[in-house]
């Protein structure tokens, strides 16, 4: 055996990776010569040396919380949509004092919800996925640009809808830009916004989920959902802010849809 | 997305159960490949998503390599989506080429490089991420993941005798660099270099 050969067999010898003959061809070449045996000696002690350093991370806690959330059976989200549907029927039962039609339309919807509860659970989980999915480095935006009149034509051909790019920089809600994804194994126009750290999607589409009269709101995988359907489309918001942020969110966007507050 | 039928939860039980106990390896891979903590977590969070995906069709031999051949495809993907020559090409093209590059062959073996100087773990952390690829993914795939000759060959996707010359070279490399390197403690900031902090 020569050095050269030596030189890459010692790691082997080292790493306990060779069969006994080639250990021993390597040990005999070894003990004759200084040079590869003082390798030998120092790649040793260099391996013990690694081996008693912490050279291994530790996974974060919030990292592992956050894999982990990603995957937990959809059996614990079922309950989580169960918890979600009573206040809308408290409210429903609410609703007879108010007034008998405004009442018809709740129980309508509420029929619809639950009809449509499998369904809806699934383009939910879609949302957050596709969420999720937007948040890895690199995934956020297809076209990014805090100009409202630069995302809203990008989306032209790209979606078979125009939907609205508001501008909410005075509210403190950052548009970021535009993306094109796949919900339901449709496309979907994701427009995205920023407060402080936290990245908001919001999906439009024309037929994503149920119809809902009012805004429904839940809680998947630690994100905030909201979801309400407004001049035929259906618009959905995931975000890691804060429900009641979420919440003013959605109020600006569906404010700046409504004719009557436009005016 | 169907309806979760109880065979879907036992799956993704099984899944967790099997994947989820090699998070600080498939961590460590992915610190040292893509060097900065936020992109380490996004690529562990695909690479768990993705074999989520697949593990209808793992077929073994173990779960630490397969997921581990996940992250560097997830971490490579990235990479070249950037374009930026984080992927092993440059130096994996020819290993014969490589073997003869002046870092590897050392001029002369003086007593003095024998011996190793102490160093403490941030600082060999710091040279390790260093070492440029394929020779760093070499390494932790050998002393951090502690796998086998033959599993890191399936993880890099090249025959044993590659990671055999690889490995060498790696040591080689981080040998002399380490006994260049100043300790951090002694290097004024050296504190906040990226990769060290826990």
């Amino acid at each position: 055996m020569n050095c050269a050969e030596s030189e890459v067999l010692l790691h082997a010898l080292i790493d306990g990776e060779l069969d006994a003959g080639h250990a021993s061809e390597v040990e005999a070449h070894v003990a004759a010569c200084s040079a590869c045996a003082e390798k030998l000696t120092s790649f040793r002690v260099m391996r013990e040396a690694m081996a008693g350093a912490a050279l291994k991370e530790a996974a974060p806690a919030y990292l592992r919380n956050r894999v982990e959330a990603s995957l937990t059976p959809p059996a614990a989200r079922v309950v989580s949509m169960r918890s979600f549907f009573k206040p809308t029927r408290r409210s429903f039962f609410g609703g007879f004092a108010v007034g008998s039609a405004l009442s018809a339309a709740l129980a309508a919807s509420l029929v619809l919800t639950v009809i449509r509860g499998d369904q809806e659970q699934a383009v939910a989980d879609e949302v957050v996925s596709a969420h999720i999915r937007s948040l890895q480095a690199g995934h956020l935006m297809d076209v990014a640009t805090s100009d409202q009149h630069t995302v809203k034509p990008w989306f032209n051909g790209r979606v078979d809808v125009a939907p609205p790019v508001i501008d909410l920089t005075a509210e403190s809600f950052t548009l970021l830009g535009g993306r094109l994804d796949y919900i339901d194994n449709e496309p979907v126009a994701a427009i995205v916004y920023q407060r402080r750290k936290h990245v908001i999607n919001l999906f439009v589409a024309q037929r994503l989920g149920g119809k809902h009269a009012g805004t429904v709101a839940e809680s998947i995988q630690g994100y905030n959902v909201r979801h309400w359907s407004l001049g035929g489309l259906d618009f959905w918001v995931v975000s890691d802010l804060v429900g009641d942020e979420l919440d003013e969110f959605v109020q600006k966007i569906a404010g700046a849809l409504r004719p009557s507050s436009t005016s | 997305m169907p309806n979760y039928a109880v065979a879907d939860q036992e799956r993704m039980r099984r899944f967790r159960d099997a994947a989820l106990p090699h998070l600080d390896d498939i961590y460590t891979l992915a610190r040292y490949l893509m060097r900065n903590s936020s992109d380490a977590d996004d690529a562990v969070q695909e690479c768990y998503l993705r074999a989520l995906r697949h593990f209808d069709s793992y077929r073994g031999p173990a779960m630490k390599p397969w997921l581990l051949t996940i992250l560097r495809n997830v971490c490579n993907a990235e990479f070249a989506r950037r374009g930026r020559r984080e992927v092993p090409t440059d130096y994996a093209q020819d290993e014969s080429v490589a073997e003869e590059m002046p870092m590897w062959q050392e001029r002369q073996a003086s007593p003095e490089k024998a011996m190793l100087r102490q160093q403490d773990s941030a600082t060999i952390r710091r040279l390790v991420e260093e070492l440029p690829e394929p020779f760093r993914e070499a390494i932790v795939l050998r002393e951090m993941n502690d796998l086998s000759y033959k599993e890191i060959a399936e993880v890099a996707g090249v025959p044993v005798g590659t990671v055999m010359s690889r490995l060498a070279r790696a040591r080689a490399m981080l040998r002399s660099a380490w006994n260049t390197a100043e300790t951090a403690t002694a290097r004024p900031g050296s504190a906040a270099a990226p990769g060290i902090a826990l």
